[in-house]
């Protein structure tokens, strides 16, 4: 249990540095790209009046340390802003205030995060299913028919775009065979069933593509694996086919599922953009994409910082899997 | 065909005009021999003799291989060759039960050792899981694996070597074979656990009344095992006849050849040049070393001391875990001589080489060179490692991999260095046009001496061998042995051998030092250490050695199970 202690602290420490990294760098990024962001948070019918107005008031005129200290300060103590006629207090992890909405930045991303996590853990669900088995199955049948044909199909799926299958999914299920509606999010809160019934095409539409990426991986570590010696030892014992690939060769992609798998879940939990644009989701990934359009500087940097939380989450995770998966390796 | 299955009916084995291709590669050629219940019989050859095929084969492995096998296999009445699948599973771990070499390697490391035991137990009796893991058991305590029920459940990595052996013996046993197929069951094992494998099969046979057909190459491990040997060699049969004959009074040149090749724990070091030919051997030196011109001269008696070791200490891990893999080891290295290390896996004696080398820092003490102190590595002392080919790369030709350290040295000259990894291909044996091609087109004594070459490159006065020929044949091994003792001797090079193997290191060594847990236990002139050793540990790795004659094999082994039934 001192171990996992340990490793759990040194990994909270790498968290911290790596999200305190990311923010300095969103912060320059930001300030050294042309374009006035006052006059764009103002809007184009403000007067020059108006415009030093709102830069004053968003802190623009302040020098950039001054202002990532400002930010600093916010989420470890919390802020107070006054916008004009009353005084909102933002309370401990403060990411700050919207330029555009003078909403809060942590109040609006966790309520775009449900959308997201649920397109992406369902879709997570679907692509382990469709792709290991694909793995496993082209693996039972190598050197025959069947192996090609996988083999070529996760070939098309990884070079086809999310947004192309997507959106022939959508045709055909909604549009012609009327099977669905067109997808309209429903929180998981509201309603169970029309939750997943509304998630299912994105969910189908994400998973395969990236069930491909799985697929591949999946049949590559266990063809390794069958050629390990301890295969041969389970085959020269009687062990069948099916046992030697079900529980030897499967073991052994494990490790290299997990690892791939966790990357990519923290990814998508800072937003899949296209899928969520597609269907018309309000996720996390379409606020990000309308924040750097109007260079909203305080949703920027707490989109960037939750999903970078998520990725180190998930990687740590990954981690503790990978130990329980291989007890070979020790977690540090 | 018919009446030949009845003719066999007493035989466990019976082989007959066995041939395997591998695609348009004979592997076997026309091999015939016959196993009674109960006897036990070695297939004695180098590598690529064809003695795994044949191994493999008793359990038809080389269905859908893509191998070709022809003639007839039959085990306890069953023919392999027309078997139908299912017959074939149940001979496989059920009648016929093969243990692996590599002990590591050959367990899944994701599973406990119990349950790959105890999968295999149900695939050939329908136990319960329960059941299952209670014979796992029951056989892993059968074959003195300590604290059965506990142990049952750790995985490969946190076994030892021998426990990892016995364990894949366990699983052979768990279905209570009527034959035991072991191919090198002890070759990856130190010379103590390998005595107490094949102790623990030689009991098990009398025990069980199994049947054995042992692979290997050790011509000693056989002698202490079986009653028949079958030498093999180019996929056909050699010599086939009683171990006593084949070993004691072989009539084929090539066993002849092959028992000479074997190092002898208990023969003196073959003579060795005088003195004065290292001087004769000056225009020969010329052509190998630059530098060398004046050392042999100097080589007359024992030399000064070239590289010395003083309390060297080296401490791997923190805290609790900081563990001393060298634990104040000194010693010297005279010009001209060979210094033998030998000790079991994990004595320390690879840390020692490293810091030897200058490849890894003491954590105290100090090394030498001519008396002075010296930090990192430095181009008058090399090394030789154990694995030729992971020490060569790959993607490199030999050529560039010689080169190396002449690069490092500084030189630039294209053609000088090209020149210089000729005449160095050639000093060791090869050909100057092998220059520029890749590791893996060479035999593993090939590659050997291209790593000799390598370490020969920077005109060193020291080479750290580091179990230089363990993973070779024993005639390979003898052709290397003798290319460093020619090579010490033409250009008066000062040797350290380090090795698990004690007669090679006595075949090699003026002087010999035994490690044993970091520490040296007894190190002199090496017929003292080896004819009148002084510590008792000494004396236990000497007595563990497999004897050439199975008579005192016999003698020996009841003498080990003396103290171990108290």
């Amino acid at each position: 249990m001192n171990g996992f202690g340990g490793f759990a602290v040194r990994r909270a420490a790498g968290a911290v540095v790596t999200l305190l990294a990311l923010s300095v760098i969103i912060y320059v990024v930001f300030y050294v790209t042309p374009g006035d962001v006052a006059q764009i948070t103002c809007g184009p019918r403000c007067s020059p009046a108006q415009v030093q107005q709102v830069s004053a008031q968003l802190h623009l005129d302040d020098p950039l340390y001054a202002r990532y200290w400002h930010f600093l300060q916010g989420i470890v103590a919390g802020q107070d802003y006054s916008t004009g006629t009353s005084v909102q207090h933002c309370s401990a992890p403060c990411l700050g205030l919207s330029y555009q909405s003078d909403q809060q930045v942590l109040t609006l991303i966790l309520a775009k995060l449900p959308v997201t996590a649920s397109l992406a853990l369902g879709s997570m669900v679907l692509w382990l299913i469709i792709g290991v088995g694909t793995g496993v199955l082209s693996v039972w049948r190598r050197g025959r028919l069947t192996e090609r044909l996988l083999t070529t199909v996760t070939l098309a799926g990884m070079s086809t775009p999310v947004f192309v299958i997507g959106l022939v999914l959508m045709i055909v299920v909604c549009g012609q065979l009327e099977l669905l509606p067109f997808p309209q999010y429903v929180p998981f809160t509201d309603d169970p069933e029309q939750w997943a019934w509304n998630l299912l095409l994105p969910w189908l539409s994400l998973a395969l593509v990236e069930s491909a990426t799985y697929a591949r991986i999946t049949r590559a570590a266990m063809l390794e694996t069958l050629t390990e010696d301890h295969v041969r030892t389970f085959r020269a014992y009687g062990v069948g086919e099916r046992a030697v690939i079900g529980r030897h060769a499967l073991r052994g992609a494990l490790a290299p599922l997990i690892a791939v798998n966790a990357n990519n879940i923290g990814v998508l939990f800072g937003g899949a953009v296209l899928t969520e644009t597609l269907f018309g989701l309000p996720g996390v990934g379409r606020e990000m994409v309308e924040a750097v359009k109007v260079v909203d500087l305080p949703v920027v940097v707490g989109m960037v910082l939750v999903t970078g939380f998520f990725v180190v989450l998930a990687n740590a995770v990954a981690d503790v899997l990978y130990a329980l998966a291989d007890r070979r390796v020790v977690l540090t | 065909m018919s009446d030949t299955v009845k003719d066999t009916a007493g035989s466990l084995v019976e082989v007959d005009g066995l041939t395997v291709d591998f695609g348009g590669l004979r592997a076997v050629d026309g091999l015939g021999f016959r196993l009674e219940r109960g006897a036990a019989l070695a297939l004695v050859g180098e590598s690529g003799s064809g003695k795994s095929t044949v191994a493999s084969a008793l359990l038809g492995l080389h269905r859908g291989t893509g191998a070709e096998v022809g003639g007839t296999i039959e085990v306890a009445g069953l023919d392999v060759g027309r078997a139908s699948e299912d017959a074939l599973r149940r001979l496989r771990g059920g009648t016929a039960a093969m243990v692996f070499q590599d002990p590591l390697s050959s367990l899944d490391p994701y599973y406990a050792v119990g349950d790959q035991i105890a999968e295999v137990y149900r695939v050939h009796t329908r136990a319960s899981r329960r059941a299952a893991r209670a014979r796992a058991v029951e056989v892993l305590d059968r074959v003195g694996i300590p604290d059965a029920v506990r142990r049952s459940r750790s995985r490969p990595h946190e076994f030892s070597g021998g426990m990892r052996q016995r364990a894949l013996i366990a699983m052979a046993l768990a279905c209570e074979p009527e034959l035991l197929i072991a191919d090198e069951p002890t070759t990856a094992l130190d010379v103590t656990v390998q005595a107490q494998i094949l102790d623990l099969l030689h009991t098990l046979r009398e025990e069980t009344g199994m049947g054995l057909l042992l692979v290997t190459h050790d011509v000693g491990v056989a002698a202490e095992s079986v009653d028949e040997v079958l030498v093999m060699r180019h996929g056909r049969q050699v010599e086939h006849g009683s171990v006593t004959e084949v070993l004691g009074a072989p009539r084929e040149p090539y066993t002849r050849e092959l028992l000479g090749a074997v190092p002898r724990v208990d023969a003196p070091r073959a003579g060795r040049a005088e003195p004065g030919a290292e001087t004769g051997a000056g225009s020969d030196a010329g052509s190998g070393a630059g530098c060398d011109a004046g050392s042999a001269s100097g080589s007359d008696g024992p030399g000064e001391p070239v590289l010395e070791a003083v309390g060297l200490h080296r401490v791997f891990g923190r805290g609790k875990k900081a563990f001393a893999a060298v634990d104040g080891v000194s010693i010297t290295v005279r010009r001209g001589e060979t210094l033998g290390v030998v000790g079991e896996s994990g004595s320390g004696k690879t840390t020692l080489g490293r810091m030897l080398v200058g490849l890894l820092e003491p954590t105290a003490g100090e090394v030498r060179h001519d008396g002075h102190a010296r930090v990192g590595v430095d181009p008058s002392v090399q090394m030789v490692f154990q694995d030729p080919v992971s020490s060569l790369n790959p993607r490199r030709s030999v050529g560039e991999s010689i080169a190396d350290p002449l690069r490092a040295r500084g030189e630039r000259d294209e053609t000088r260095i090209r020149a210089r990894v000729r005449e160095l291909l050639e000093r060791v044996g090869l050909e100057a046009a092998h220059h520029d091609r890749y590791p893996h087109e060479f035999s593993g004594g090939q590659r050997q001496r291209v790593g000799i070459a390598r370490a020969l490159a920077a005109d060193p006065r020291v080479i750290v061998c580091d179990e230089p020929v363990s993973a070779l044949d024993v005639t390979t091994q003898a052709q290397v042995v003798a290319l460093l003792a020619e090579l010490q001797r033409e250009l008066g090079l000062a040797l350290v051998f380090i090795a698990h193997d004690l007669a090679v290191v006595r075949q090699v060594s003026d002087r010999v030092a035994v490690m044993r847990r970091g520490r040296i236990v007894e190190q002199g002139p090496a017929d003292q250490v080896y004819d009148h050793p002084q510590d008792p540990y000494t004396g236990q790795l000497l007595a563990a050695v497999p004897a050439l004659d199975p008579a005192v094999a016999a003698r020996r082994r009841s003498a080990r199970r003396e103290p171990a039934t108290i």
